[in-house]
């Protein structure tokens, strides 16, 4: 363990890039005779190899069943789990580690929250406040609990930059509401919403809030005590880890008042025919054998983040991104979707009114992996008038000449139609 | 006009000028569908959307003095390309020469390795609604 002075030593130097590519084996490839530049960080990153190393190492090493064995491999497993979720608590400086429940993803996390929280306190005639910029993710698990519940679901416009209008949440907001649930920042346009403000907001009306933070869990510092949110979801797979694993943060009281998610092995306290009892937070949540390597390797992922540290993270990524919209804000034709002040390294762009697709499979002959479509944000793209745009996404180890290769073969395709 | 065979034998040959450089055969396969005829935008209709494809594809048919002709659009370029190879291969035939061809010339360019499975499927299913056409012509000739 290195002492935290020595920590914050590193943590305050430049990133050796050369270092941290080496750690990524799958980017030392060609793709299409080209090297391989990968920006589809957005959609998933790729893993380093301590990620790797951890899933093979627990494979075999210490494969077991977990909370239950009385042998010694249960034992090692069972202590991984809980070390992952303890780093997690840390990460995100949650209270507590009961409080950090293992779901599949931020999906599942949100349809936690909506089958349990939603099942029991959103009535008829209460509420929800999500916006336009949602992932599909977190609007139609919304959409499902207000139709079955008889609620109504209100939401937050977007202006022309992709901000969030706070006047008009403001507005929406009223004793009514039961729930809002919000973007952190948005994996189409990359816009960080003022989710503090929000849930500030939230709470005087006595209202609950949910932070979707599978964009922004490795790419901004996360406090949940700070940002005083009730839910707090995330995906592993989004910041380094592996696929398969999410998070979801709620505070105690809520999730003990909140019914089971899914009945199971892991979440009872005992069965008999007349009646079950329910096990403690996080059991309670997390029936049936749960993804026990990921959640492992995903400790590897957070050691990862945490060894260059946050804010070194965010510098080089926002070096990218400021380089990116430099250079191709001087191709004709080129009109980037989301403008806002503060966003997270995602350039989401149109150019010369072209199909994203084509776009897409134009950049992909040169080696360069980018995201095309709407993103699964139909109403956000309706909004902008658009069908989809080609979004490039940077992590911490895409670099300056990768991108100056993504400007060069736009720049050539902008020409096509020019 | 020349046969089926030969049209076939053209467009490999152009391919294998282009070689193993995928974006100048990307950027050539959607030149090629820069060069299709105009389609009447009141044909875009729901009727005349292929099922199978990941893109929008409308396609039309006529049959002229005996011979099937095809019009076709796309909403991406590279789509409109791939169908304006197949129109350049089947369109202007009989109904009977359609139902007969074997494209050979999909394989022979690597269309598999240049778009991908899931493009390959939509593809096939350009192929699969022109034999369609054709068939039922062909019925009518027939009966």
């Amino acid at each position: 363990m290195q002492d935290l002075a020595d920590i914050t030593d590193q943590k305050r130097k430049e990133l050796d890039l050369a270092q941290i590519r080496r750690k990524f084996p799958v980017l030392d490839q060609k793709v299409n005779g080209k090297p391989l530049a990968y920006f589809d960080n957005a959609a998933t990153t790729q893993k380093p190899d301590q990620v790797i190393d951890a899933l093979k190492h627990y494979y075999e090493n210490d494969n077991s069943n977990i909370h239950r064995g009385a042998h010694t491999l249960a034992s090692r497993a069972t202590e991984l789990f809980e070390k992952t979720r303890n780093s997690l608590k840390s990460f995100i400086n949650a209270p507590s580690a009961e409080e950090v429940i293992f779901t599949k993803g931020t999906t599942d996390s949100i349809n936690l929250v909506a089958s349990t929280f939603g099942k029991k306190f959103i009535k008829a005639g209460d509420e929800v406040i999500i916006s336009t910029m949602e992932h599909h993710s977190n609007i139609v698990p919304w959409q499902m609990l207000c139709e079955q519940n008889d609620a109504q679901l209100k939401i937050i416009p977007v202006s022309d930059s992709g901000e969030l209008d706070l006047q008009a949440y403001k507005q929406l907001l009223s004793a009514k509401t039961k729930l809002v649930a919000v973007v952190h920042a948005s994996n189409a346009l990359g816009t960080i919403n003022p989710v503090k403000t929000m849930i500030d907001l939230a709470h005087e009306q006595g209202a609950r809030f949910l932070v979707d933070g599978a964009q922004s869990a490795a790419h901004l510092n996360v406090d949940v005590q700070e940002l005083d949110c009730d839910f707090f979801a995330f995906s592993a797979h989004k910041m380094y880890g592996p696929t398969g694993v999410g998070v979801l943060y709620g505070k105690r009281e809520l999730l003990e008042s909140m019914p089971p998610y899914q009945g199971g092995g892991e979440m009872i306290h005992e069965v008999t025919f007349a009646k079950t009892t329910y096990n403690e937070i996080p059991y309670k949540f997390e029936a049936g054998t749960p993804n026990i390597a990921d959640v492992i390797a995903f400790d590897a992922a957070l050691a990862f983040i945490n060894d260059l540290g946050k804010d070194a993270i965010r510098n080089q990524e926002a070096k990218l991104l400021n380089h990116a919209f430099e250079r191709c804000a001087a191709i004709k034709g080129f009109v980037p979707v989301g403008t806002a002040r503060d966003k997270v390294s995602v350039l989401s762009f149109t150019i010369n009114n072209m199909h994203a697709f084509d776009v897409g499979m134009m950049l992909d002959a040169s080696g360069i992996a980018v995201r095309t479509g709407h993103h699964c944000t139909q109403p956000l793209m309706n909004r902008f008038g658009i069908e989809g745009t080609v979004r490039a996404s940077f992590a911490v180890y895409n670099t300056i000449e990768e991108i100056d290769r993504l400007y060069e073969s736009l720049a050539r395709i902008a020409k096509r139609k020019n | 006009m020349p046969s089926i065979d030969a049209v076939q034998k053209d467009i490999i040959e152009e391919f294998e000028i282009l070689g193993d450089d995928k974006e100048s055969t990307i950027f050539y396969i959607m030149e090629l569908g820069d060069k299709l005829p105009a389609f009447p935008d009141k044909e875009k209709t729901e009727e005349n959307i292929i099922k199978g494809c990941q893109s929008k594809v409308w396609l039309t048919t006529d049959l002229r003095d005996g011979q099937v002709y095809f019009l076709a659009d796309s909403n991406t370029d590279i789509t409109k390309g791939l169908i304006s190879l197949l129109i350049r291969v089947l369109s202007g035939r009989k109904a009977k020469e359609i139902l007969d061809a074997d494209l050979y010339f999909i394989e022979k360019i690597g269309m598999g390795n240049i778009i991908g499975s899931q493009r390959s499927n939509g593809l096939a299913a350009m192929i699969k609604q022109m034999k369609l056409f054709a068939l039922a012509y062909q019925s009518k000739i027939d009966a």
